[in-house]
């Protein structure tokens, strides 16, 4: 199997944050607008340097999601950043009429998604996000894996035109994938080559079910890996492609199994190919306080849980 | 303005009326109420007021007109359709499957005019404030006007929203309350109370004026000055009666959402006065 290594750890925020502060120097139109929580985000270095494009919103997240789509109205290109639970659920219904639906060139950058959110507890950690942005018509939805990839991301959705759901986290996590990549909007990458089963993972679960795969190839199973870093549009061709060679298929993701990755390629499998899946996902439950570590193995997203599906579905196979 | 120029104003929001009740006769369902209330504020708006282009609904350096309550939409659409935007004749497809003129707008139905979809309430006036943040970065003179239902203040959002315009100085923005004391339960004092209305908004650093919004020379005047407040946001406190121009139904809640039947048409048409 093909080697992953990594230098460093860092977390995905720092990678949007960085991202948005280069976007900033090189594309004026792009504004940022945060709901006091601009070091939480990383948005210091483009609101120091660019003080004319950064919108302090205060807490007042409804107002900033009707704002950036107002500012999207002659031109303007705004990144919308706070807490996944308030890019989202708090604000669903701005989302849905004022960006959607009216289809505006927002970009909402949520951080400290996930249960790696950790000791705040459950009230901040929203699993439910990919669910209700992958809803909405017109809303593309996106969980880079690492700092680079989330670095890159950020940098990809400026040149898109549309609105865009930008998920990334808290923690600092190995940062593996090339710092120089292209990312490229719905293009699945594909990290290992396997025979035996696919793994499909998203955000911080693909590092995960890389450790996954170091241990299954121990027990000689031969795993293909897929970062399907762009939930929607899902690339369709790329599963269906997989999952034709290998035949049973694990998704790994920190979100609800309702609503998640997983439901999205059961849902394509279902109607293209049938096949059998077991599903890395939190399953129909609230978070508690822990540290992220604790919280994945006690929620099931984790390296483990990985490996135990992978094993579960060559059963059913 | 001369007497012939506002006579000519009040012959358009005639038309307006008309126009808003023969498309919602022709669809049967819609909100007539406020509809017909506004039709001056919109005639002053479309017909006077706004630097517009309607061969060029796209223009850059026009005003921005942003209408928060969704569900009037008909008096819009009227207004739309008589300075140019779209043929008259498609108003009468409101609401019908396939139309551009959604029962709320949607911007996405590509009728010229339309700034963004509305209908939930409580989110123009953050659009506004996006508006007019991007105007003023670019060093843009136009304007932008959001209209507002005197309900709709009961909406949280709306606060923040004025919050924020007051702290970024837009006065750029100019909203408009209708108020018409009436909403879908009843009078809004028995509903949830807004009053103070003028202390609020003064509260949250706006520039307050007062006006008769069924008066075309009223709305006038109350708009020019308006227009000359600075470094704050303006609203209107527009003083209307809902479905103005048909005393039989004048300022009654339940003409709210109800559209005219076909015994009703006619003489509704006729009760209109220029």
């Amino acid at each position: 199997m093909k080697k992953f290594e990594y230098t460093e750890k860092k977390d995905t925020r720092s990678g949007f944050g960085d991202g948005l502060y280069e976007l900033g120097k090189k594309n004026p139109d792009v504004v940022a607008l945060c709901a006091d929580l601009t070091g939480s985000l990383k948005m210091n270095a483009f609101a120091n340097e660019f003080p004319e494009r950064f919108i302090q919103s205060g807490i007042a997240e409804a107002n900033m999601m009707g704002a950036a789509a107002g500012m999207t109205i002659g031109g303007k290109i705004p990144f919308a950043g706070t807490f996944a639970g308030f890019a989202t659920g708090r604000v669903y219904d701005q989302i849905r009429q004022s960006i959607a639906y009216s289809n505006k060139n927002v970009k909402i950058c949520a951080s400290h998604a996930g249960i790696t959110l950790g000791e705040d507890g459950a009230t901040h950690q929203i699993m439910e996000d990919i669910g209700l942005m992958k809803m909405l018509p017109n809303m593309t939805v996106i969980n880079p894996c690492d700092y680079n990839q989330t670095k890159a991301a950020t940098k990809a959705i400026a040149d898109y035109m549309g609105p865009v759901y930008l998920r990334f986290g808290r923690p600092a996590i190995p940062v593996f994938t090339p710092a120089d990549q292209k990312f490229e909007i719905g293009k699945a990458v594909q990290l290992t080559e396997g025979s035996d089963l696919t793994i499909f993972a998203t955000g911080h679960l693909v590092w995960e079910s890389i450790l996954a795969c170091q241990v299954l190839e121990k027990k000689g199973i031969s795993v293909e890996l897929i970062n399907i870093h762009t939930i929607k549009p899902l690339d369709k061709n790329a599963v269906l492609q997989s999952v034709a060679k290998t035949k049973a298929v694990v998704t790994a993701e920190e979100h609800m199994m309702n609503g998640g990755l997983g439901d999205s390629i059961a849902q394509l499998l279902a109607l293209e190919n049938p096949t059998p899946v077991e599903m890395v996902a939190v399953d129909d439950t609230f978070g508690e306080s822990g540290t992220p570590a604790q919280l994945m193995e006690k929620y099931g997203v984790d390296s483990k849980s990985v490996v135990a599906a992978a094993e579960r579905v060559l059963k059913r196979k | 303005m001369s007497n012939a120029d506002s006579g000519k104003l009040k012959e358009i929001a005639f038309n307006i009326r008309k126009e808003v009740l023969k498309s919602l006769h022709q669809a049967q369902s819609g909100h007539l109420g406020g509809s017909l209330g506004l039709a001056d504020i919109f005639t002053v708006l479309y017909f006077h007021f706004l630097n517009h282009k309607p061969k060029n609904p796209s223009w850059p350096e026009r005003d921005r007109l942003i209408l928060s309550i969704g569900h009037v939409v008909p008096v819009q659409y009227a207004s739309l359709a008589l300075a140019g935007y779209f043929p008259k004749e498609e108003l009468y497809t409101l609401r019908k499957l396939g139309s551009r003129l959604q029962g709320h707008p949607g911007k996405s139905h590509g009728l010229p005019g339309i700034e963004l979809s509305s209908g939930s309430l409580g989110q123009g006036l953050s659009i506004a404030v996006g508006m007019a943040i991007a105007a003023k970065a670019d060093k843009k003179a136009h304007r932008i006007v959001s209209i507002h239902g005197d309900g709709e203040l009961q909406e949280g959002s709306i606060w923040e929203a004025a919050m924020s315009a007051s702290h970024y100085k837009l006065d750029n923005i100019i909203a408009i309350v209708d108020r018409n004391h009436k909403q879908i339960d009843g009078d809004t004092k028995s509903v949830m109370q807004i009053e103070p209305l003028t202390d609020k908004w003064k509260a949250f650093g706006w520039n307050v004026l007062m006006c008769d919004g069924n008066s075309i020379e009223d709305i006038i005047i109350t708009l020019q000055n308006a227009d000359k407040c600075k470094d704050k946001p303006s609203v209107v406190i527009a003083e209307t009666k809902m479905s103005k121009g048909i005393k039989e139904i004048e300022d009654n809640h339940q003409w709210h959402g109800k559209v005219p039947g076909d015994d009703e048409i006619e003489k509704f048409i006729h009760a209109l006065t220029k």
